[in-house]
């Protein structure tokens, strides 16, 4: 094989159709880059920007529905485009080779992980069982897992997330690709996990010189791992080039506007908050599951142990947190969405910890919630404004108050009034956000629990969401818990911080304290994770 | 810059371009082509269910043993046991007792559909009723679920039988014998269904918004379980059909003088290899009935089902 220049992969002038029902009429147009050897390549864009469109081209895996590619796709001088099924298949795994967002979808269930990677050597080479099992160990301990025979027969459900995707990415790499595609491989792990899987991949990359083409929506990951940045806007390509020079200067506005829109780990400055009694207060608020029958021995789980916090009016209290630490666990007993299983919550005053039914009424008045998919949270079947008149409606307004007011806060949350009379499936999914907040405010709520309630959203619109429950508080001076595993989202809204780890809180306190002088070793590795820490945005 | 910042966040967000509106749901539904024809032909049948009296039948229990075994396309003198004489033109030929095949399978058809739909709408009553209960309700699931699957360990066939020797053989009796089996597939379904959708948000968003149980049911768990169920509907009509067809054949269904498809095959059996026709004609409408409607249920399936518009629709 001649190769003139360095270039593995090159994407020259590539379009591809969308189906004529959808709503633009190319997935991606014009694309063109390329991904030089030992260079990593970040493709970014949000949600419907065509980012992964592009990968599945690279791979010959696109779907029936776009198979309409025009322009070249140059993997080491061969046409993607052009070649048969037969030569894709050689060249996957071999040449290229891919790394999924949701490492236990991406593995088979019911194999061992050794030999799911040995299945990918089989099929490749020529090599004895015995010399492929050597190889697989030696990549198990390239990708640092711990323990590799132990690994080579473990199944992927006994795994850690961080795990799983280590034996992908030892998938991947067992036949030394020239190519790797990595499509959102952090986006499903927790921050401290993901920051040690971006260490992985920059070290295995610069080892062997491969050529890596990886796919975010995260621009502090691009700022963490890329040598080069393309970004993605609908399809277009709107600004290409050094990662620096793009994040320092960039030119274009739309990427100014995903910089700006970046929420930065220095907290903001908010108003002080006033002495007042709290609206919510919890006291030593347990919540266990059990599981195992007789004859087993019971298995008893802490999702949350002698959790004490309290909420005030005009306050904005985040819970932070890793997957697995309990902070939905503490918003879902606080709601009453499921019953703590000791401790006491007091709303207003009132213990509320034990009621059950009708009795918790009060409750309902004062505490709403917004949840994290918007795509979930609204009922398909009924209109906007029917979802929103049903809280007040069941507190006893009648339907043509309950109207009235959903008008005004439609207007509120920056919707116009017309969108009542619409379906979910109509808006967006930062639209169909505010719609949620709109019905948890038609309550006249004094608290409010955004239960990752801006994690689904793209970085614009989750900015917007954010000025919006910022805005919506200081108008109508209600407490808000605010749970989130992201660090930078938390630095914008929260007054008071609480870190919370297996269930229990390691370390709370004024946000400022908490972030500029993390006492606890926990909350140190948090702030040390976050993607992008060193580069300054949101300032811009 | 510090005006980008604020630009961005206050920017008119009515702005945003929402989705393009889909077509409506009876629209994608209609444009189906396994739902065109299998609703087309199923029309058709309840259409010649409906006015067999019109169809060039006569009597479908009249006899006239002079003119039995007639074969078809044949026309021949009818006498009746009241006396009464005309032509008639037999387009299916005549049974051993000369009752007019075409007659018999016309007026056949309304037990045949009404058997199906009457039990599918009971069937999806009650197994809907049972399996929300036991969906929703946890406590009761076990109860609820281990009665279901004793149910279902009855043999269908067995069971309408005793059912008919129990009872009077009735159209109401058969309805019954056939769906009580019926219904704990469907609870099962429905079970299913409601263990997965009360686990979505927006009815954890409607617990909190204090709705009553009763209404959280009405309102957000039945209507997004619908669409599953029609098409559940469809597949025990058909399968209803069949097994009334069966226990006709067998003779313990309706007695063999009301004329349903499954009494024209058992009367015809004993001639099969002289006079197959008895047999034929009335099975050809058998498997078209049950074909069609199997077709619609596909049809319903693909553009119904939540699998396919996660997205909500």
């Amino acid at each position: 094989m001649t190769q003139t220049n360095t270039a593995v992969l090159t994407i020259e002038n590539l379009t591809i159709d969308l189906p004529s029902s959808a709503d633009r009429r190319h997935a991606v147009r014009e694309i063109s880059f390329q991904v030089a050897k030992g260079e990593i390549v970040c493709l970014v864009g949000e949600s419907g920007s065509g980012k992964s469109v592009i990968a599945q081209a690279v791979m010959g895996l696109l779907p029936q529905t776009l198979r309409h590619a025009n322009g070249r796709i140059d993997l080491l001088g061969e046409s993607i485009l052009d070649l048969s099924e037969d030569r894709l298949r050689q060249l996957r795994g071999a040449s290229m080779a891919m790394v999924f967002q949701e490492p236990m979808t991406a593995l088979n269930p019911i194999m061992s992980c050794g030999a799911q990677v040995d299945e990918m050597l089989a099929q490749h080479t020529k090599l004895s069982a015995r010399i492929r099992r050597a190889r697989i160990i030696e990549i198990f301990q390239q990708v640092k897992l711990p323990d590799p025979e132990r690994m080579y027969a473990s199944y992927p459900h006994q795994l850690s997330g961080g795990q799983r995707q280590r034996i992908v990415i030892a998938m991947a790499l067992i036949l030394k690709p020239a190519l790797l595609i990595c499509d959102e491989p952090t986006t499903a792990l927790d921050v401290t996990t993901q920051a040690e899987i971006l260490k992985l991949i920059a070290e295995l990359q610069r080892g062997s010189d491969t050529a890596v083409l990886f796919i975010t929506h995260d621009l502090g990951v691009v700022a963490e791992i890329a040598d080069q940045v393309v970004v993605l806007q609908l399809g277009e390509m709107v600004e290409q080039g050094a990662t620096r020079q793009v994040l320092q200067q960039p030119r274009e506005p739309y990427t100014q506007m995903l910089l700006a829109s970046v929420p930065g780990l220095v907290p903001r400055d908010r108003p002080p908050v006033r002495e007042a009694p709290a609206l919510i207060r919890t006291n030593g608020l347990v919540k266990t599951y059990t599981s195992g029958a007789w004859p087993r021995r019971k298995h008893t789980v802490y999702a949350a142990s002698d959790v004490s916090l309290q909420l005030l009016p005009g306050e904005t209290v985040g819970i932070v947190g890793e997957s697995g630490s309990g902070k939905s666990t503490v918003a879902r007993c606080i709601a009453r969405l499921i019953e703590p299983t000791a401790g006491d919550i007091y709303a207003n005053g009132l213990s509320v910890a034990n009621l059950q039914g009708r009795d918790l009424i009060p409750l309902r008045r004062v505490v709403q919630v917004v949840f994290q998919d918007p795509y979930r949270s609204l009922n398909p079947r009924r209109t906007v404004g029917q979802s929103i008149i049903e809280g007040p409606t069941n507190f006893g307004v009648s339907v043509d108050e309950a109207w009235t007011r959903a008008e005004e806060l439609m207007t509120l949350v920056r919707l116009k009034p017309d969108a009542l009379h619409r379906y979910p499936s109509e808006f967006s999914g930062g639209q169909r956000q505010r719609i949620s907040i709109a019905r948890a405010l038609a309550c006249d709520p004094q608290v409010l629990i955004a239960d990752e309630a801006v994690s689904a959203l793209d970085v614009s619109v989750q900015a917007q969401i954010l000025d919006l429950l910022n805005d919506i508080q200081q108008k109508l001076q209600i407490g808000i818990l605010f749970i989130t595993h992201d660090l930078r989202v938390a630095s914008q809204i929260c007054d008071r911080v609480i870190v919370m780890q297996r269930g229990k809180i390691v370390e709370q306190g004024a946000i400022r304290d908490v972030f500029m002088h993390p006492q606890h070793a926990y909350t140190q590795a948090l702030l040390a994770a976050a993607p992008g820490r060193d580069f300054a945005f949101g300032i811009a | 810059m510090p005006t980008l910042r604020e630009s961005i966040m206050t920017a008119p967000t009515d702005a945003v371009a929402s989705p393009v509106r889909r077509k409506p749901l009876w629209h994608r539904v209609l444009c189906n082509w396994s739902v065109r024809l299998g609703g087309g032909v199923l029309t058709l049948l309840i259409i010649m269910a409906i006015s067999a009296q019109w169809l060039g039948t006569i009597d479908p229990v009249a006899m006239d043993p002079s003119s039995g075994n007639l074969l078809p396309g044949t026309t021949a003198e009818f006498n009746n046991l009241s006396g009464d004489s005309f032509e008639h033109y037999f387009v299916m030929g005549t049974d051993s007792l000369g009752r007019d095949t075409w007659s018999r399978i016309a007026f056949g058809a309304r037990v045949s559909l009404a058997v199906g739909v009457a039990v599918a709408c009971l069937a999806l009553a009650a197994g809907m009723l049972v399996g929300i209960l036991a969906g929703y309700f946890r406590r009761l699931d076990n109860i609820i679920m281990r009665i279901m699957d004793s149910v279902m360990a009855i043999p269908s066939i067995l069971f309408a039988i005793t059912l008919m020797a129990l009872w009077r053989p009735t159209l109401l009796t058969v309805v019954v014998a056939i769906t009580i089996p019926e219904i704990p597939r469907v609870a099962r379904l429905v079970r299913s269904i409601v263990l997965s959708i009360r686990e979505e948000a927006y009815v954890e968003a409607a617990i909190s918004l204090g709705t009553p149980t009763v209404m959280i049911l009405v309102r957000h768990i039945l209507p997004n379980a619908i669409a599953p169920l029609l098409v559940q509907g469809t597949y025990v009509c058909a399968s209803a059909i069949l097994v009334e067809a069966i226990l006709s054949f067998l003779g313990v269904g309706l007695p063999p003088d009301i004329a349903t498809w499954g009494n024209i095959m058992a009367d015809g059996r004993t001639q099969f290899n002289q006079f197959p026709q008895t047999v034929l004609f009335p099975g050809i409408f058998l498997a078209l009935t049950v074909l069609s409607v199997n077709i619609l249920g596909d049809g319903l399936r693909d553009t119904l089902d939540p699998k396919f518009n996660k997205r909500g629709g």
